[in-house]
């Protein structure tokens, strides 16, 4: 087995051992790089020699036994809307095509203090909007599994990377199912977390109310791993807040036993592929096995979130993406006479059709005359969503669904048309609106040789919980180290 | 026709705080442009708002202290605009739910006391500042100012004249200064004043268009400005011109002494005002509020009746020394050294005033200390010197911050009190000066007012007068 494919589990146990090197870890990564990135597309930005020498540091550090990091040596990829000092972070736009911060995100600074090793910026719909990595400014990225098809998004890049080997674990940014549709049309395990439990401070926003950083991962160990390293509350974003628990990994193998978890009928009606239904139903009866007690429930308003979904997130778009007016950095025209029309143009040559689409809605939504009709609704509805998976998490521990109600689909297949890509996030979406935790995880393969997603949700701050269902099902499927097979001449 | 006019004041104070609302960046005036930034007030993308405490404490003192009602549940909300001193094109301000509201100032003109009602007191952050330079076609922006924390006052649409605008700022202005909340520096933009103007026929119900007025740098202009709006809007309605009054903005001219329109209602932003996501909803516990209403020092109306009581002062002389904070606690350090506080209270009103004015300088930068004042004040009851020469020693003490003592010693100002010096100089003016000592022995006494005159300038204002006085009747007396 290539070194680029360890999990983090192993890179633990293998430096530990001395039967591995920083060093040797990020070669192989790199060389992976260089293998299958001109197939997938997932980097925008590489960070070789810098990876390189932090991987020797942390080599001489293994060498002269001073402690190290929970992710020491682990090889990152980070979405390109995470801010990174001295590195270029796009967000997948022109606007942002040479936008170099002055500092880095706190997730970043969490990463460095516990050694990981930054390989590079992975590619991302346009400023996170998006279900298929097609938005972004620079390229498309393909789905491993098949090149024919998207990784999802708007993660697409995270999740395409860990999944071909490209990096041992990713972070991606969920609004509304960036994390886990990218995962699950990927076979890896993609975490939301609680709306809060990491820091925002340093992602580019796209709708604050709902954004939230998670990692994408091999394993549900590597999630708690990384969970542990990235949580925590920071005085520098007012939202955040402190975990209840701090340690993840240590009762992860506790099981499932007297676990009760609901499953709503909503998520399996209209639309859903058999095959996904089939795979979920599988992975019912592996829980009923190993001594959950599962039981069908209800959902009513899963669609209604849809709506209240886009009137939200685009509303605050409308004004986080305000700031991009081709002053101070960030694309600027050549030729304009007046301010205003620098402002204008910045903005008009700078944002894809998607971006702009939702800056119109969001606008229009926000309108004196519209508010009440619309943002006041929606956030209402919301209020709706939230307590009614606080009436039924009363009743159950966990809740079981769909990740996508469908397979990963073709390149250019939905591209021109943004309500059908709008239903990619149908399972997701509300998870964002309640501000809950959610994993999801690959729990087989269709009969086309794609991943399926199978998504754990929980109440708030319910993360270990969940990370415990999602390890038991994980031994129990035993699909782990599956991985996409490259054709020779690939 | 009889008509009114009807005013209403927005104000925006900046707050004392050292750093800015949302970040750890200094709030001093006069830094090289944007070394007052940091991503945060620069609106970086990806950075994040956490609100400075020191805001909220400010702002629900400044609510206490004009009598305001304290929301103790309150929020941060977007203001959306597209500017370029606004680096995030959106000012966080709050919009719904003010941090106070329903407050009140009293204000006296020409006698008449009157009550002011305040609508609502938010908090906000500042923009940056374009510098527009004479001979290039291009502006610049200077960022310090960026987050520098604000709060905005609104008071209801009680003024009926300029004149009683004007109160309601100085009013305002000196409970800010009093309560350590703003400096309140018009000239620097620390306290800045927007005014609505609108004129109706006295006893119509409804409100005419208003108009507001921007850019006024200090009382005099605000006066002139409101003046001059008032004027125009009552002319068009008095020619039957009224339609042309409309709903606008209109910026102060200072150097053509008018207001020129600046936007029109149609251009009027839609600011697509919501709640900060990036905020959380300030909840105030009511037992801050308190502390911080106990820790509001005296402020200015509660000053000026210990002013009178305490002082026996005029109210009028209460009042000039209590509206400026920095004149009101230099009288008190003045009168608390012991010297006598009418005497203070005259030499401040008089003569201090007249010399800061002259030197356009402000009250809090009296050049001259309270101890020499006071020492100044002891010299003149002891006779030292004479008052016409105290004037003389105020001025150069003002001007060079020296001690009266070394002035009168530099300059040979000390009064003469020898006997031997004026009985010499007595004598002298008697055998020079026959026809006074014969009109004084035929019954003319003011013929001793003509002699005085002589010593005093046979000594340069130096003698003792009384004691001159004495010798000069003895020795007529003698004769």
């Amino acid at each position: 087995m290539s070194l680029a494919a360890m999990t983090i589990e192993e890179i633990q146990r293998g430096l530990a051992a001395k039967e591995i090197t920083a060093v040797a870890l990020v070669k192989a990564v790199f060389e992976r790089i260089k293998e299958v990135e001109p197939q997938v597309q997932g980097y925008i930005t590489l960070c070789e020699k810098e990876a390189l020498t932090q991987a020797e540091a942390i080599d001489k550090k293994i060498e002269m036994s001073v402690p190290l990091g929970k992710l020491a040596g682990v090889p990152i990829a980070l979405k390109d809307n995470i801010c990174t000092d001295g590195i270029k972070t796009t967000c997948g736009s022109k606007m942002l095509a040479d936008f170099v911060p002055p500092y880095d995100a706190t997730v970043v600074k969490r990463l460095k203090d516990a050694d990981a090793i930054i390989i590079g910026k992975v590619n991302m719909d346009e400023f996170a909007m998006g279900s298929s990595t097609e938005n972004s400014a620079f390229k498309a990225t393909k789905n491993p599994w098949d090149l024919s098809r998207v990784p999802g998004g708007s993660s697409g890049g995270s999740a395409a990377v860990v999944a071909a080997d490209m990096s041992v674990l990713a972070l991606g940014s969920d609004t509304g199912g960036s994390i886990r549709q990218p995962a699950a049309f990927c076979g890896v395990v993609g975490l939301k977390p609680t709306y809060g439990l990491i820091s925002r401070f340093g992602l580019i926003a796209f709708a604050s109310s709902l954004d939230q950083i998670g990692p994408l991962t091999k394993t549900v160990y590597d999630s708690a791993v990384a969970l542990e390293v990235l949580q925590g509350k920071d005085p520098m974003d007012s939202t955040s807040k402190a975990p209840q628990e701090i340690n993840y990994v240590e009762g992860i193998k506790d099981g499932v036993k007297g676990m009760k978890i609901g499953v709503p009928r909503e998520f399996f009606q209209k639309g859903l592929d058999p095959e996904i239904a089939a795979s979920i139903q599988k992975s019912i009866e592996a829980y009923r096995s190993l001594g959950a007690i599962v039981e069908e429930t209800t959902l009513p308003i899963t669609e209604e979130g849809l709506s209240a979904y886009y009137i939200i997130s685009s509303a605050e778009a409308s004004s986080n993406l305000a700031r991009f007016d081709g002053l101070r950095y960030g694309y600027r025209p050549e030729d304009f006479e007046k301010v205003e029309e620098l402002m204008e143009k910045s903005r008009t040559d700078a944002f894809g059709e998607e971006v702009k689409r939702r800056i119109m809605l969001g606008t229009y939504a926000l309108s004196s005359g519209y508010y009440d009709a619309y943002y006041n609704r929606a956030q209402r509805l919301r209020r709706k969503i939230r307590e009614e998976f606080k009436t039924i998490f009363e009743k159950y521990d966990l809740i079981l669904s769909p990740t996508t109600p469908a397979l990963p689909f073709l390149c250019g297949e939905k591209s021109d048309n943004p309500l059908e890509m709008y239903l990619e996030d149908i399972y997701t979406i509300n998870i964002n609106l309640a501000e809950l935790p959610a994993l999801a995880m690959p729990c087989g393969f269709s009969s086309t040789g794609l991943p399926i997603g199978l998504q754990i949700i929980g109440p708030h701050f319910s993360e270990g919980k969940i990370l415990k269902a999602a390890y038991a099902l994980e031994k129990d499927l035993n699909i782990v180290g599956k991985r996409p097979q490259w054709k020779e001449e690939a | 026709m009889s008509w009114e006019t009807i005013i209403g004041i927005e104000i925006h104070a900046e707050l004392m705080t050292n750093s800015k609302i949302f970040c750890s960046c200094p709030t001093d005036f006069g830094a090289a442009p944007n070394h007052h930034t940091c991503p945060i007030c620069m609106g970086l993308p990806g950075t994040l708002p956490v609100l400075n405490e020191e805001v909220v404490k400010l702002a629900i003192k400044a609510g206490l202290a004009l009598n305001c009602e304290i929301n103790l549940l309150n929020k941060m909300d977007r203001k959306n605009y597209f500017y370029p001193d606004l680096p995030k094109a959106y000012q966080i301000s709050q919009y719904d739910l003010p941090i106070c509201k329903d407050g009140h100032v009293d204000i006296e003109v020409d006698g008449e006391k009157k009550r002011i009602r305040i609508n609502r007191i938010h908090i906000e952050e500042d923009a940056g500042k374009l510098v527009h330079l004479e001979e290039e076609p291009y502006s610049l922006i200077d960022y310090n100012r960026v987050g520098v924390p604000l709060v905005e006052i609104v008071s209801e649409a009680d003024l009926r004249s300029p004149q009683e605008a004007v109160a309601y700022v100085k009013a305002l202005r000196a409970i800010l200064q009093y309560a350590g909340i703003s400096d309140c520096r018009m000239e620097q933009g620390s306290l800045r004043c927007d005014a609505n103007i609108s004129i109706r026929k006295i006893g119509q119900k409804e409100f005419n268009s208003k108009v507001e007025i921007k850019n006024m740098n200090s009382f005099k202009e605000l006066l002139k400005a409101m003046e001059k709006e008032e004027k125009r809007q009552r002319e068009l309605y008095q020619f039957g011109e009224g339609f042309k009054v409309v709903q606008e903005t209109r910026r102060w001219d200072s150097a053509k002494g008018r207001t020129i329109p600046m936007r029109s209602k149609e251009d009027a932003h839609d600011y697509r005002y919501f709640p900060d996501p990036d905020l959380i909803p300030i909840v105030l516990k009511e037992e801050l509020v308190t502390a911080l209403g106990r820790q509001l020092p005296e402020l200015p109306a509660a000053k000026s009746i210990r002013f009178t009581d305490a002082y026996g002062l005029t109210e009028k002389e209460a009042e000039i020394l209590v509206g400026d904070k920095a004149l009101g606690e230099y009288y008190e350090g003045v009168v608390g050294l012991g010297a006598a506080p009418k005497a203070v209270s005259n030499w401040m009103l008089g003569d201090l005033l007249k010399l800061l004015k002259e030197a356009e300088q402000e009250s809090d930068d009296i050049p001259i200390k309270q101890q020499d004042f006071k020492q100044l004040l002891c010299l003149i009851d002891e006779g030292k010197i004479s008052g016409k020469i105290g004037k003389e020693v105020f001025t150069e003490m003002f001007k060079e911050g020296k001690s009266p003592d070394e002035i009168i010693k530099e300059k040979g100002l000390e009064q003469i009190s020898g006997t031997d010096v004026i009985e010499k100089i007595v004598v002298e003016l008697i055998e020079k000066n026959p026809q006074s000592v014969a009109d004084y022995k035929g019954g003319k006494p003011q013929a001793v007012g003509y002699l005085m005159g002589q010593v005093m300038k046979a000594t340069k204002g130096q003698a003792n007068p009384q004691l001159a006085k004495e010798l000069l009747e003895k020795k007529l007396n003698a004769i």
